[in-house]
This record gives structure tokens, C-alpha cells and sequence, in this order.
């Protein structure tokens, strides 16, 4: 019987083939923790004295969500991080480098490899076709210190997208619709495996945000077979060499097979407090936004920035909506500096801020007030996620952010797009 | 082992972004300080009221969200007993087990808030003593078991200075 992408990768790492459900001891490649994870996970290890890193170029200690740090508790914290950085010789990636998913794509994860990471959405790693997942900050540490970890090897959920885009539908709205329909714990302890012509066809940047938002819907990881525009992403990032390919066998065992007609899709909505609880931009219709985000690591690349930029380029802002935008990374930010989308968006009236998770888990950078509206790109709108347990979060693309932020309410992107933002989508 | 005390009942989706909001992000670095917080935002008064020994009971899918392990950990710290839901997200389920609370899946429409619950963890049981229903529960992964009677990951790992979970 053939496997699917999570059997083989786990297999590897095991020295046997392993099936789902069986639990298999692995190696693992790749480790990651943030500011939030990463300062508990350093004093487990102290506290058993086990203060080292097995791979320490391959360990990565993000500052990305409290960056910079609005308090001192926080800079205590990111000392903590720095100092033991310096004693085990892993990497640092501090302030201003960017939101630490985006960065172990760019830099780090190679297809095959397994990332574990102290962030739930660890998970966008699955991009590349490496098997990465979130875990606590204990599992981390012992990950980080042994080099090792212990799996039970998921089930998968095959994720069956045909069909093109209509103008204006995006990849985001694709995941949305997906999670709205299988239920924020509709595929629990489950790997999801995306495939198809669209998925085929899609750029790398699309990938990432499908990957991402696995961990929305309960699963344990998202992935996709690694092609040619893996290798593509690769080599934009000098990495070619780290190029492998690999794709599920055709009688690999699924424990379901959902199909998608990309064409049928229309922009969706997440609603407040649950990621689940979508609609059509139709039924959003109208409801008036105080603020706007655009960023996070599933929706704050370049290609989002562009899609963004094109909408809202020669228009105003409207005067009651504000306006945030955190470039996912540095080479993001520069990219988009480079091709002039940055400026456009500051004439628009966006406060554009230092690459890292901005106001995402609700530190700092746009904390909403009591009963204020916020329509973003991110990933989660539970009830807080921004600070304010009164706040209200919608989720939606870059494009309907977009036309949003012209409008000051919310409505449908697809009247708006225009042909250069359609090709963009294909092309890469 | 036989747990006692008091059932504090929350809804469905119960996430880490309520048990440990993002608002207090400062206050990681300082657990006894965040547990004083716990469950602030689904609940105000618990984490003031709740005794030790009680548990908490969730709906479908408690612990969705962040991987934030300082969730359960301040569960823990607030005195509370077990979790109990009917079903968990992964991640929090697994910081359960490695920072030693005991997370159990059963069928909680059959407790109400305040009911007194008895949970024998070696039967797999738990009694409701105010309806008298008894409700079972499945065993945990045996990984999980070694990982948990080990006192936690930590503790594990220090006993055997590797995983040792087959
Ligand atoms: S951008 Fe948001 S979801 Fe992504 S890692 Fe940062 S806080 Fe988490």
C-alpha cells in the first residue's frame, strides 16, 4: 500500500515505514520558537539542565510578535532569548527580520524535512512538503536540545482543488471556505494534503497561506508535493540545492477525499469569534470597518502587498477606517520597496510597520477599542485575539481588505479587480 | 487516582486566546501572575472562585488555537484537577499531558455548571454526584500515559535522558 505525504516524511525520519496511526520517534531538522513560546521553552531546559541545541543552524529563536517590544517584562524576555542564542550558537532572527513562518520558508525548511515549532501555525512550513507542526513550548525545548521528537502519524484528509480562480477569489477565500465547511475541528489530530490542477498551478505564496491555515480546521499539518514551483521558490531564495521532490504514492490510503471547484468559489468571510464561522462577502455586505490589517504570516507577502497596492492604487483611503500594514518579512518589505507598493500604500494613508506579526496576537500596534470592527488578512478572529475581548475581528483576502479600506465598509473585491491583479495569480 | 471537587462548565471552542489572552503577553515570563487571569475572558469570576481540586469542563474542541503551553500550565496552577471536554484541539491536549494535567474526553453534556464530579483516572470513570451518572472515558495513548505518570515531559525526559515512550 503507498503513502501519503505524511507517512513518507515521517517515515524517513523514523528508519521504518510507519502508517497512520502509529507512533514513531523522529528526527527532526528544523526547530523554531517566538517570543511568546521561546523564553518558557529555554527555562525547561535550564531547569534540567539540558541548556544546548543538537542543531544549532538549523534551531531558530524568533522575536516576531512582540517586535519591538512594547514593555520591559518583554525585553526581559527577549534577553532571556538572545543570551541563550549566544550560549547554544543557534540563530536568532530579532526585530525587524519578520514573522518567524515566512523566514523558515525563505531560509530554512528544505521539502522532506520535519520542523516542529513552538506557533501553531507552524504548519505553513507544509508548503515546501516538510512535515511541520506546532507543539508546545516543553516539546520544543526537548526537540531543540535531543534533536528529536515523538509523532503519532496522522491520517490525511486529501484535498481534491480543481478548476481556475474567478477574478477576485484568491487562495484565502479557498481555505476559508474549506474550514467554514469542514468546521474549526473538522480535520483535529488529521494531516490535510492539498492537491489538484489549481494547487498544481498555484505560486508559492498561495501555498503558503493554504499550509497556514490548516491548523484553523484542527489539523496537525498542511501539505502539498513539492514541484517545480517549489524549486522555483527555492532559487529566488539562492537555495536551489535544497530542492527535492516528492509527491504522495497514487494508492496511498486517505481517510477522506473532499474535491473543491476553484471556479465555483466566491470571496468568503470569517465572522467573529470563530474562523469557521464564514460567509459570502454577500452577506458581509455593509458592515462598516474601523480598522484594517494587512500582513501575518498568511497573508502578508509580497504578492498580498501587490494585490492590495493594485486595488487601492490612485484612490483614498476612507476617512474612518484605518489602516495597518506589517510586510511578513524584511525581504518582503524590501521586494515591495523595490516595486514602489509601499509607497502607494502610504499615499493611500496606511501606517506601514516593522516586518513581524504587528497587531496579530493583540501585544501591541493597533489594539482595538471597545466594540470597534477590525477586517484583516490574519488568520484567527477569536474573541481577544487583538487585545480587546470587546473587539470584533473579521477575516477576509488582501482584495476585500482593499476595497474596504476605499469603501470604509465591506464589500465585494471581485467589481474591483483588475486584469493585473488576475494575472498575477497565475503567472509565478 | 481518585480526583473530587466542583465542575466549572464552558462552551465549545474554548481557546487559548481565552484562557491566556494575547493582552497579557507581559505576563508570561511571571505563571503565578497570568494564572491569577485564567479563563478571564470566557469568565470573569473563575478564576477568582475556583477552588482547588475543581475541574473544568469544556464543549467540543477546548484549547483550539495558539500553541501556547502556558494555557494548561496556568490551568494547573489555579489548582484545577482535570480538564474535561468532549473533545480537544491537538496541541493544547498534548501541553496537557507534558506539563502534568490530566485532560479527559467525555460525553460533558451530562454535567452542568457547579455539579460535584468524582474521576477515578485508573477506571477511566467519572461520577457525577449530584445526577449519579457515571461516564466513561477513553484511556489515553499509552506515549501519553508513561509521559504523564512520569510526572510530566520535563520530568520524563530527566528520568530517562530520552524519550522513552514504547
Ligand atoms: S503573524 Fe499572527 S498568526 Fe502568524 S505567527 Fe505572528 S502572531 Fe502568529
Amino acid at each position: 500500500m503507498g503513502m501519503t505525504l505524511a507517512e513518507k516524511i515521517i517515515s524517513q525520519h523514523a528508519g521504518k515505514n510507519v502508517k497512520a496511526g502509529e507512533i514513531a520517534l523522529v528526527n527532526v531538522d528544523v526547530c523554531l520558537t517566538q517570543d511568546g513560546t521561546g523564553p518558557l521553552a529555554i527555562r525547561q531546559l535550564q531547569k534540567i539542565d539540558l541548556e544546548k541545541a543538537a542543531n544549532p543552524k538549523s534551531t531558530v529563536l524568533f522575536i516576531d510578535h512582540a517586535a519591538p517590544s512594547p514593555r520591559s517584562e518583554l525585553s526581559n524576555d527577549h534577553i532571556t532569548i538572545r543570551k541563550f542564542a549566544e550560549k547554544t550558537g543557534a540563530c536568532l532572527s530579532d526585530v525587524g527580520e519578520g514573522v518567524c513562518h515566512q523566514i523558515i520558508a525563505e531560509s530554512y525548511l528544505k521539502p522532506g524535512d520535519i520542523l516542529i515549532g513552538a506557533d501553531s501555525h507552524t504548519c505553513t512550513g507544509g508548503a515546501l512538503c516538510a512535515f511541520s507542526t506546532g507543539m508546545g513550548s516543553t516539546d520544543v525545548a526537548i526537540g531543540i536540545a535531543l534533536g528529536k521528537t515523538w509523532l503519532r502519524v496522522p491520517e490525511t484528509f486529501k484535498i481534491e482543488v480543481s478548476g481556475e480562480f474567478k477574478k477576485g477569489v484568491y487562495a484565502k477565500d479557498l481555505i476559508l471556505h474549506l474550514i467554514g465547511k469542514i468546521g474549526a475541528d473538522g480535520a483535529t489530530y488529521k494531516a490535510l494534503e492539498f492537491c489538484g490542477e489549481t494547487i498544481e498551478n498555484m505560486n508559492m505564496s498561495s501555498r503558503l497561506t493554504l499550509a497556514n491555515m490548516a491548523v484553523e480546521a484542527g489539523a496537525k499539518a498542511g501539505l502539498i508535493a513539492s514541484d517545480k514551483t517549489t524549486k522555483k521558490f527555492l532559487k529566488e531564495y539562492g537555495r536551489e540545492k535544497d530542492f527535492k521532490a516528492i509527491k504522495a504514492d497514487n494508492d496511498a490510503e486517505y481517510e477522506k477525499v473532499i474535491k473543491i471547484d476553484a471556479s465555483k468559489l466566491v470571496p468568503i468571510v470569517s465572522f467573529p469569534h470563530t474562523v469557521d464561522n464564514t460567509k459570502t462577502v454577500d452577506q458581509a455586505k455593509g458592515i462598516e470597518v474601523d480598522q484594517i490589517f494587512i500582513g501575518t504570516c498568511t497573508n502578508g507577502r509580497l504578492e498580498d502587498l501587490e494585490i492590495f497596492a493594485n486595488i487601492v492604487k490612485g484612490k483614498r483611503k476612507h476617512s474612518k477606517t484605518r489602516l495597518i500594514v506589517v510586510p511578513a518579512s524584511k525581504r518582503v518589505f524590501l521586494d515591495a520597496l523595490d516595486k514602489g507598493i509601499i509607497k502607494t500604500l502610504v499615499d493611500f494613508g496606511a501606517a506601514v510597520l516593522a516586518p513581524g506579526c504587528g497587531p496579530c496576537v493583540g501585544v501591541h500596534e493597533g489594539i482595538l477599542g471597545d466594540g470597534e470592527i477590525c477586517l484583516s488578512t490574519m488568520n484567527r478572529n477569536f474573541k481577544g485575539r487583538m487585545g480587546n475581548p470587546k473587539g470584533f475581528i473579521y477575516l477576509a483576502s488582501p482584495a476585500t481588505c482593499a476595497v474596504a479600506s476605499v469603501l470604509g465598509e465591506i464589500a465585494d473585491p471581485r467589481r474591483f479587480v483588475n486584469k493585473a491583479n488576475s494575472k498575477s495569480k497565475k503567472t509565478k | 487516582m481518585l480526583l473530587t471537587g466542583k465542575a466549572w462548565k464552558f462552551g465549545d471552542n474554548i481557546s487559548t486566546d481565552l484562557i491566556a489572552p494575547g493582552r497579557l503577553f507581559h505576563l508570561r515570563s511571571n505563571l503565578p501572575e497570568l494564572a491569577k487571569h485564567v479563563l478571564e475572558d470566557a469568565d470573569p469570576e473563575f478564576a477568582k472562585k475556583v477552588q482547588v481540586g475543581d475541574f473544568v469542563v469544556g464543549g467540543n474542541n477546548f484549547g483550539l488555537g495558539s500553541s501556547r503551553e502556558h494555557a494548561p500550565t496556568i490551568i494547573k496552577l489555579a489548582g484545577v484537577s482535570a480538564v474535561l471536554a468532549k473533545s480537544f484541539a491537538r496541541i493544547f491536549y498534548r501541553n496537557a499531558i507534558n506539563v502534568g494535567l490530566p485532560v479527559l474526553i467525555c460525553d460533558t453534556d451530562k454535567i452542568k455548571n457547579g455539579d460535584e464530579l468524582e474521576v477515578d483516572l485508573e477506571k477511566g470513570t467519572v461520577v457525577n454526584k449530584i445526577t449519579g451518572d457515571v461516564l466513561k472515558f477513553a484511556p489515553l495513548p499509552k506515549a501519553m500515559i508513561r509521559i504523564l505518570n512520569d510526572g510530566g515531559l520535563l520530568a520524563h525526559i530527566q528520568k530517562y535522558g530520552d524519550f522513552k515512550i514504547d
